[in-house]
């Protein structure tokens, strides 16, 4: 056992990790401001719509909780182009995916967090004169929102360390940073241990920055 | 200015023949109530005998299953006509913009200021401009006391401060009849004084208004007519005078007001 760590090599790479980082950030960044967007509109149309527009909303939520997120990735970059007539880069094909699969969690996270506003609130909405719409605007969404902060959190922890997973198809960020890094020097130890720690640092920051957001809003209830 | 005699004239509230069931549970079972502009009716009773619900029914809040309610003559929550069918969303909330209610538990908007709440109802419904509406907020929350709490959220309010928020943001709308829903139960003894304080100062000014309450000491002083309700009918109704004064014979009655130490 004789090997010795030698993070020399790390160190003069390291761009390649901090650019990495920067890069799942914004992958991250992108992909929860997509998945919410998706998120709220099928939850609101799945609160007021027909029975066949919540099927098909199943079907979307459940098809992407049950299949892993680096099939997804598999078929959104290397099935669809083959498929039908449509390219584009790997990171673009990530992002959709990422925002696919943000976007299917989130419809579950609002869709239960509408449920869980207080009846009473939405008695006082009708008693002032509000219509329904008033009501999701004004009433239901806001609170809502204030309910679902923790699990938007944790949401968009996670999603940050799924962006590991676009390293299967050469998106340079962390983790594909640190195989470039392996391919090349083959400090392989010295490597995880850093990306590892960067991880951890980076969604630990995260957490203490959504849970002191969390503080603020959370108040009000 | 009192109007005892809910006979002369039109009614500001009709309700006639009113009957609810959820499921096998029979609540209300044909009621029949007049409240007159600038009265005020208190409905007393025992816990489960259909108070809540009826008020609940009078800006539909519950749906209701036979009978009319009427306010200015119009038919609350279902279309004129013998097909009884439910007036439309926007429609209802109208409606709805006429009568003012305020909730046991306050239903305060939480991620809105005091201000806010009651200015929610006046900018998006009644379609004032935002100064206005901040003005009349600002007018309402100093009349119930509040003027230095203007800008704060219901989390940093005590009770009855709340209570009176609610109270704010619904007369502000300038409502036809204000419906009380057991408005201080929820709230500490020590604070009850205040909210009934500002209640009974609306009542002298001729606000119309139907109360739940289980405040027979305050029915007695607000009310120009008390109705006793149990087993979803009014069982007794008078003017307190008579009704607390015995003068009215129903056992149910004096049962119930035994509970609060005969003579109140």
């Amino acid at each position: 056992m004789g090997y010795h760590l030698n993070f020399n090599l790390i160190w003069r790479h390291f761009d390649k990790l901090w650019g990495g980082l920067v890069l799942s950030l914004e992958l991250a960044l992108v992909s929860i401001a997509i998945g919410i967007a998706i998120g709220l509109t099928l939850a609101v149309i799945h609160v007021s719509g027909g029975r066949i527009v919540r099927a098909l909303i199943g079907a979307y939520v459940e098809f992407i909780r049950n299949v892993p997120l680096i099939l997804l990735v598999y078929l959104v970059f290397y099935g669809l182009p083959t498929a039908v007539d449509i390219s584009y880069d790997a990171t673009t094909s990530f992002v959709a995916t990422l925002s696919l699969y943000a976007g299917a969690y989130l419809v579950e996270v609002f869709r239960s967090g509408l449920d869980a506003v207080p009846r009473g609130l939405i008695d006082a909405g009708k008693a002032i004169g509000l219509t329904p719409w008033q009501r999701l605007v004004h009433v239901r969404l806001p609170t809502m929102l204030r309910i679902t902060l923790p699990a938007l959190s944790n949401t968009f922890i996670s999603l940050f360390k799924d962006t590991s997973v676009a390293s299967v198809i050469a998106v340079p960020e962390l983790t594909y940073g640190a195989q470039w890094i392996n391919f090349n020097t083959f400090r392989i130890a010295e490597v995880y241990l850093v990306v590892t720690s960067m991880y951890l640092a980076t969604g630990y920051a995260i957490l203490l920055a959504l849970r002191a957001l969390e503080r603020r809003f959370v108040i009000g209830r | 200015m009192s109007v005892l005699d809910p006979s002369s004239g039109t009614p500001l509230l009709r309700i006639r023949g009113l009957e609810k069931a959820y499921g096998q549970v029979t609540v209300l079972r044909g009621v029949d109530l007049d409240v007159a502009k600038g009265e005020v009716v208190t409905v007393i009773g025992p816990s489960g005998g259909g108070k809540t619900t009826l008020l609940r029914c009078v800006n539909f809040l519950e749906t209701y299953d036979k009978g009319s309610i009427r306010i200015d003559g119009e038919e609350v929550g279902y279309q004129d006509g013998p097909r009884r069918a439910m007036r439309s969303e926007r429609d209802l909330a109208r409606m709805r913009a006429e009568t003012g209610m305020v909730f046991q538990m306050f239903n305060l908007f939480p991620h809105l200021t005091a201000a806010e709440n009651v200015m929610l109802g006046l900018v998006k419904v009644r379609r004032k401009p935002k100064a206005e509406a901040r003005a009349i907020a600002e007018h309402w929350l100093r009349r119930v006391g509040l003027a230095e709490k203007l800008d704060r959220l219901p989390s940093e309010l005590s009770g009855g401060q709340q209570q009176r928020v609610g109270i704010a943001r619904a007369v502000a709308m300038d409502p036809k009849i204000l419906l009380l829903d057991e408005i201080t139960s929820a709230l500490d003894p020590e604070l009850v004084g205040e909210v009934l304080d500002v209640v009974l100062q609306l009542a002298s000014e001729g606000m119309t208004m139907l109360v739940v309450t289980h405040e027979i000491g305050f029915a007695r002083d607000v009310s120009n007519r008390v109705v006793f309700m149990a087993d979803g009918l009014i069982a007794a109704a008078g003017p307190p005078r008579e009704l607390f004064g015995g003068a009215i014979e129903v056992e149910r009655l004096r049962a119930f007001l035994s509970r609060f130490g005969a003579r109140v």
